[in-house]
């Protein structure tokens, strides 16, 4: 799952590597740096995984008030 | 009568002692509390919830203290009408526990900053401000990396109405929504602020303004306990 500072959002981090990466010469007009949480689940039916990562973000991975949140489901090996 | 008060201990807290310290020369009878202790004790007046980088800060600042032992007890006691004081860390805490509303971010200007800040008391009429004038402005130094408090401008403006943004910078201090030092819940029972009041009860630390928010809180646990006694 991806979790990013919501659109809109003052993102001191972001600010600041965009403010480096201009520095080093590269055209950046903005950058926002968010996280990536990788999480593996015994789960065999696709939706039940979606709804259960649902729930984790809402109880702890993610705080609504300030976060945006995209999951991705990709198939174990 | 010297009112007990609860400080809770998590892993990583780093302002236990000084907030005990404190609160034992304002007249109140500190008790630490460890984070695994599922029950708070017995007879207490208030609940502090120190500074410090609870859990390393992992994931977001206080996410995951909030699902410790000793929080569920706070929860409770503070859904009794206790009193709460979050300092710091403890702000955190309570805004991810929801039982304080908004978010602190890292700081606008991506510093730790650790100085003296002036800080204005907006509302004196709940328990924590009861020493202090409304207008008063009060130095309390902060350190913090992550003190910028937000809120959507809709629940801000709500706050605002009801009066419970209690302490404000009087001076630009990490980038917060309207410069909110200090929220508190709607109830007034629970308070959260970035300000060190603890380290600022006595001249020789280079004020003694936090001894009127730290002695309101140990008068309103007097109060408290002798009403239930």
């Amino acid at each position: 799952m991806l979790v990013r500072p919501k659109e809109g959002l003052l993102d001191p981090q972001g600010q600041a590597v965009q403010g480096s990466l201009r520095k080093l010469g590269f055209g950046v007009t903005e950058a926002r740096v968010g996280r990536v949480v990788d999480l593996e689940l015994a789960a065999s039916d696709p939706a039940e995984a979606r709804a259960e990562v649902e729930r984790m973000c809402a109880e702890l991975l993610a705080n609504p008030l300030i976060e945006s949140v995209e999951i991705e489901l990709v198939e174990a090996e | 009568m010297r009112p007990r008060v609860a400080v809770v201990a998590f892993p990583g807290s780093n302002d236990v002692e000084d907030a005990a310290l404190a609160l034992e020369l304002l007249g109140a009878e500190s008790t630490v509390v460890w984070h695994g202790d599922a029950a708070l004790p017995e007879g207490l007046g208030a609940v502090v919830l120190p500074g410090g980088f609870s859990y390393g800060d992992y994931l977001r600042c206080g996410a995951i203290a909030r699902f410790s032992p000793a929080m569920n007890a706070v929860r409770r006691f503070a859904d009794e009408g206790g009193l709460v004081l979050g300092i710091c860390n403890g702000f955190q805490i309570l805004c991810e526990a929801g039982l304080l509303p908004g978010i602190l971010r890292p700081n606008r200007q991506l510093e730790f900053v650790c100085r003296d800040v002036r800080v204005r008391v907006e509302h004196s009429a709940i328990p924590f401000t009861s020493r202090c004038e409304e207008g008063e402005e009060l130095t309390i130094p902060v350190k913090h990396g992550e003190g910028s408090w937000y809120a959507p401008d809709d629940a801000l403006a709500e706050l605002e109405e009801r009066g419970q943004v209690v302490l404000r910078y009087a001076e630009d201090c990490n980038g917060s929504v309207a410069d909110v030092a200090g929220v508190a819940n709607e109830q007034g029972n629970v308070l959260g602020l970035m300000p060190h009041p603890e380290h600022a009860v006595n001249p020789l630390l280079g004020s003694a303004d936090g001894a009127l928010i730290l002695g309101s809180l140990v008068d309103a646990a007097r109060d408290r306990l002798s009403v239930s006694a």
